[in-house]
Parts: structure tokens; C-alpha cells; sequence
């Protein structure tokens, strides 16, 4: 329906998604507001755009840390799941937004947004983490983010011939780097203690990290969980 | 009524002028004053910066220490797993000064790459995770030189969150409890490039190759200095104090021609889970918003930055850009690569161009470096490896700077 000067509503926003109560939206909402860091990085909104202004993901998408910051400070619930289903996973968290004049920190918002929305293991999350699991595999399992063995031609055809030139001789050029942590990996960017990576898994069992993996995706928690239970109950 | 306005002359006039800041009128509390409270109080271990330091001056007129040597080296993922170069530059300039560092083996990711892409964990793991890696610091007596951006901003952030906030620090000194680890927040958060800007004019002493002839840009990263800003190094010689200080004070002191572009304060694109599994915004920013931007206002020969994500975002970008005929060409080094290089770090064994993947060979051959010198030199080290007659590469082979030449 067209917005017209009779059912213009300048308060908070008409539900787009009655496929969720108004219950279970305020719910989430409640749970991002109940954030011990959610009162560190809203004060409010003037709507100068200032934010707006600096965001590469304004640019690119249908997406407004500005937006973000007023729902937040409307507590507007409605606009809010918008926000949590449709706009999160653009956020380039960069943090440009944080010129602010209010000192709001409109990207830590999103990124409080994504722990709740993956808790609650909400679909949206889910698809657009499709493709990410075995990095998350790696960085909780090996202690590191990426390793060379990760740049393969089929996952990066967008970097050009250069990606097959180095699988060609990843093995031989991972030998030829001076520093000793490091030279001769592949599978890992440096290399971690065994003792380092118990004392890592024990972060995640102990900080309910893994909780959130449940939720995200099943079957990886059931392999992380394998892997790291064995691994520390052998010590 | 008009007469006693500021006049746009006025205006111009003072922006014409450094900005020197005054610490005591600072809009945001200090945070050593928390942290001295923490540790008198004997929540927290409080790590001493290590003599010697040097004292730079940061955004809102407070003073930072940044140690000389004595540091364990926090690594980043994306340097030593796709642009090792950039980690041993930083290691062969501290070889070169004899400086005392430690590379540990009990350093785990912080894993902030992971929670900003996906939020696949929370605070308490976040926290929990740099309180382990700054705990396992203190251990040795080495202090925390942080090669990573995003670690550095990311840590910055926690340490934010710990200190006000009492049930987080409970809960992370449960877990660090289960390993008979304290709880160590670090006097001063200090990412390796503040040392490389501490360590310039030494470095211009023992210049050997003559940057003179190179124009290049500078991309400041993110979470350097927009991330807790107040905590990054500004100085009113550079760019009137407007920006922060580090790597364009590195490129004047080694005689590069610094040029300027409009969109220096965009960001490179990588995103975190974009550059991942959604490239397409990535490669569409750091081209049409960064490089094409650089090539159009400035030309240059080079840019140059300090974090990881922005190296390779900006650099490997530039591909598929060509295939539509967009402006590209423009290599991407970090500025302790370019130190090195400028020191005589051989461009391969140490700086390790071949990880780079946008055309370098001009650039080089721009500063009068015959690169097909050393890239034959470093092939004969590659056979010997696949030949099994040498097993790597070491500080051996690498530490002793080449006069590089045409």
C-alpha cells in the first residue's frame, strides 16, 4: 500500500513479517537490550546521517546504521525484526559509524543483533552463513582464522590465475619463509601449542560459545564438540 | 548583526593551523586511571610497558608508550596465513636492531575476524580468549606487540568492556581460573605499526634503497583508528593532526611523495564475512571506492597500509576488475614491508612479493631493483627445497640485507 497523508504513521513501523508474533519479536528485542553492552553503544539518535555518511554498506546496500540506531532508541520492535531478518548481515563492521556526534556505536548494535538472532537460531542467520562453517571449523578448532591450504581456486576464481599458481606451489614456498612459527604450515597460519589449543577449547565449552554453534548449525557442533572432548579428556 | 560572524577566512585560517589537543579537556575518561584502579584494587595484573619506550602523543592529547623491544609478537591470521612477508618484515626490522622479541608458539587467533564476520561467540569468549593470550604474554615477561588491526582494535574494545563492567571480568577470570592463568590487561594496547613509526628514523638512517621517485597512497585501517579512536597515534606535523600519524610518517621519512585522495577515510571493502563467501560487495568497494579513486586523484605508484584485511582486500581485488575495464594496477604493500624493502630486505625471501598477487614488477623496477636478479636467487632457493638438499628458508638465508640494484 502506497504511504499516503491518511495511514502515513510517523511512529513505529507496521509489521512486514507476521510470520512472528509481536510476542516473540519483543522477546528479541528484549534479549538485545538486556546486553550488558547495549547501554555502551546507544545514547540516542539526532538523525544528522553523519553515520550514514561513512557507511560502505549504505552505499552498496538498502542498509542505514542511522535506521539501526533509531529503531533502537524508539525501542520500536516491529522495525527492529525488520532490521534482525533483512539488514544485519550487510554491516561491513568497520566501524565508520562510530563519528557519530552521540557516540552510539551503531555497528557494535548489529553485532549484538547477529549473537541474539544466531541464539535464537533464526534462518536468515543461517543462510547468510552458508559457506562460512568451515572457517568457523578452523578458527575454533586450529586457533587460527584461515591457513594457506583455505586459498583454492574454486573458492576464490575472482582472484585470477594467481590463486592456481600458488596451490601449484603452496608446499614448496610455505618451506621458504624465514620465520620458524610459521614455516612449513599449511594447513594452519602459525604454529599453536597443543596445550594452547585445550586452554582455547576450554574458552569455548566454559563461555557457552558452543550453545550458539548448536543453534547455527548441528552437525558442526557435533563435530567441534567430538574432536575438542576427545582431545581434552586426553589432555 | 553580520560583523561579528566568523568569516569563511576565518574559518580557512584556522583550519590552515596543526591541531595540538589538550589532554585535560579530553572527551572520554583515561582509561590507565581505570585500569590503575583495577589493579590497585588486585582485580587485574597490570603489565608494565618495558623499558626502553618512546611516548607518542595520541587523538586527544594523552600520551602512549610504545615499547622498543622486549615484546612477544600477537601474529594475525591473514598475515601468516596469505601474506607471511608482512609478518617476517616486521620480525627482520627488529633482527636488524638486535631488539629483544619473543614469536610464541601459545598465542592463539583472537578470533575477532570470526565474531565480526559471523557473531558465532559472545562476550565472555571474546574476552576470554584475549585475556588467555595477554595472560600467556606476561608469562614469558615479553609484552604484547599486536601485528593484527583488527586484534588490536578488537582488544581495545574488550579491555573497554572488562573495565566497566564487573560481571565480565568475573566471568572470564572463572574460565582463566581452569587454567591457572590471571587476569592481565596490558598497560598499553600497541599494534606493531605504532612501533614502526617509533622506529622511522631509524630506519632512515639505515636506508639503502632511494624511494624518492615513488607517489603513494595511504589507506588508514579501520579498526586502527576508528575503533576506540582515542587510542591511535596523532601528530601535527602529519597531515596537521587531523589523521592519525602512522605509515604516512614512515613514507615521508623514507622520501616517498605521500599523495593525497578524497575517499581516505572509506574503508577497503573486506568486511569480514564478505570477503569470504560475499566478494562481490568487497571487490566492487576497494575498486570503484578505493584504487579507482586513488588512480584518479593521485597515480600512484603504490599504497600502502597496516592491517591485514586491507592488504588483501585491496590487493587481490583488483583482478576481476580488469575483465570491466575499471582503473587498476596499483600494488599494495604494508609499510613494514616497506621499511624492509627500503632497509634492503631481499624482496622475496623476506618481503615475499610472490604472495601478492597485482603487478609489483613496475613498482620495483621503479625504485631501480632488477627483481629477475632475486626472483632467479629465490627460485634456486626453491629448487634446493624441492630437491630436498635444504629444508627451508631461515633467518640465516634471509637476515643480511642485499644492496639491491638494477
Amino acid at each position: 500500500m502506497p504511504t499516503t497523508l491518511d495511514n502515513w504513521n510517523p511512529g513505529k513501523a507496521e509489521s512486514r513479517h507476521p510470520e512472528a508474533t509481536y510476542e516473540e519479536k519483543e522477546r528479541l528485542f528484549l534479549e538485545v537490550k538486556n546486553d550488558t553492552r547495549y547501554e555502551d553503544f546507544l545514547y540516542g539518535c539526532y538523525e544528522c546521517g553523519i553515520c550514514v555518511s561513512a557507511c560502505p554498506s549504505a552505499r552498496f546496500y538498502d542498509f542505514s546504521p542511522r535506521v539501526i540506531a533509531q529503531a533502537m532508541a524508539r525501542e520500536d520492535v516491529e522495525r527492529i525484526y525488520d532490521i534482525i531478518t533483512e539488514d544485519i548481515w550487510n554491516c561491513a563492521q568497520c566501524f565508520s559509524c562510530v563519528r557519530c556526534p552521540r557516540q552510539n556505536n551503531p555497528g557494535g548494535l548489529v553485532t549484538i543483533l547477529r549473537e541474539v538472532s544466531l541464539k535464537n537460531g533464526l534462518q536468515e542467520s543461517k543462510d547468510a552463513l552458508q559457506g562460512y562453517s568451515r572457517v568457523i571449523y578452523k578458527v575454533m578448532l586450529k586457533g587460527n582464522q584461515v591457513s594457506p591450504d583455505m586459498l583454492q581456486p574454486d573458492f576464490f576464481p575472482d582472484w585470477g590465475p594467481w590463486v592456481q599458481g600458488f596451490t601449484e606451489n603452496m608446499h614448496v614456498w610455505r618451506k621458504a619463509i624465514p620465520m620458524d612459527s610459521i614455516r612449513g604450515l599449511t594447513d594452519v597460519a602459525w604454529r599453536t601449542d597443543r596445550k594452547t589449543l585445550l586452554e582455547l577449547y576450554t574458552i569455548w565449552f566454559e563461555s557457552g560459545n558452543m550453545d550458539i554453534i548448536k543453534e547455527l548449525d548441528e552437525s558442526l557442533y557435533d563435530l567441534l564438540t567430538e574432536v575438542m572432548e576427545e582431545e581434552l579428556e586426553e589432555g | 548583526m553580520t560583523e561579528n560572524m566568523t568569516t569563511v577566512e576565518e574559518i580557512l585560517e584556522r583550519k590552515s593551523k596543526p591541531v595540538i589537543r589538550d589532554a585535560s579537556v579530553a572527551p572520554t575518561e583515561d582509561m590507565h586511571d581505570r585500569l590503575l584502579e583495577l589493579e590497585a584494587k588486585g582485580e587485574i595484573i597490570l603489565q608494565k610497558v618495558p623499558e626502553p619506550y618512546v611516548e607518542f602523543t595520541t587523538k586527544y592529547g594523552r600520551k602512549k608508550k610504545i615499547p622498543i623491544e622486549h615484546t612477544w609478537h600477537h601474529k594475525s591470521c591473514g598475515h601468516c596465513g596469505h601474506i607471511p612477508g608482512y609478518a617476517s618484515s616486521i620480525l627482520w626490522l627488529h633482527r636488524q636492531f638486535n631488539l629483544d622479541y619473543h614469536d610464541p608458539t601459545d598465542q592463539t587467533s583472537c578470533t575477532g575476524w570470526n565474531y565480526y564476520a559471523s557473531a558465532a561467540s559472545n562476550a565472555v569468549g571474546q574476552a576470554a580468549v584475549m585475556s588467555r593470550n595477554f595472560a600467556a604474554a606476561y608469562e614469558t615477561g615479553y609484552f604484547p606487540l599486536i601485528h593484527c588491526g583488527t586484534s588490536f582494535g578488537h582488544y581495545k574494545e574488550i579491555r573497554e568492556q572488562l573495565v566497566h563492567h564487573k560481571d565480565l571480568r568475573d566471568d572470564v577470570r572463572r574460565i582463566l581460573d581452569k587454567m591457572g592463568k590471571p587476569l592481565v590487561i596490558p598497560e598499553e594496547i600497541v599494534h606493531y605499526s605504532e612501533w614502526v613509526y617509533a622506529m622511522r628514523d631509524k630506519f632512515a638512517e639505515r636506508q639503502l634503497v632511494d624511494m624518492s621517485a615513488i607517489t603513494a597512497t595511504v589507506h588508514p585501517a579501520c579498526h586502527y583508528y576508528k575503533i576506540v579512536a582515542e587510542d591511535a597515534i596523532y601528530d601535527p606535523e602529519i597531515y596537521g593532526g587531523q589523521r592519525t600519524a602512522v605509515v604516512t610518517a614512515l613514507l615521508e621519512k623514507l622520501n616517498m611523495n605521500v599523495a593525497d585522495y578524497s575517499t581516505w577515510f572509506d574503508c577497503c571493502g573486506f568486511g569480514f564475512r564478505h570477503v569470504l563467501v560475499q566478494r562481490d560487495f568487497t571487490r566492487s568497494y576497494a575498486v570503484l571506492r578505493k584504487i579507482e579513486t586513488m588512480i584518479n586523484e593521485a597515480n600512484p605508484d603504490l599504497t600502502v597500509t597496516h592491517d591485514t584485511g586491507c592488504v588483501t582486500t585491496l590487493d587481490k581485488s583488483q583482478f576481476a576488475a580488469k575483465a570491466h575495464d575499471r582503473k587498476v594496477g596499483v600494488p599494495v604493500l604494508s609499510d613494514a614491508q616497506v621499511a624492509a624493502l627500503a632497509m634492503g630486505a631481499h624482496p622475496f625471501r623476506v618481503v615475499q612479493f610472490h604472495w601478492h598477487s597485482t603487478d609489483w614488477r613496475p613498482f620495483l623496477e621503479k625504485l631501480g631493483i632488477n627483481w629477475q636478479k632475486y626472483w632467479d636467487e629465490f627460485q634456486g632457493d626453491l629448487d634446493q627445497i624441492r630437491a630436498g638438499t635444504k629444508s627451508g628458508i631461515t633467518w640465516e638465508d634471509a637476515d643480511q640485507p642485499i644492496h639491491l640494484t638494477a
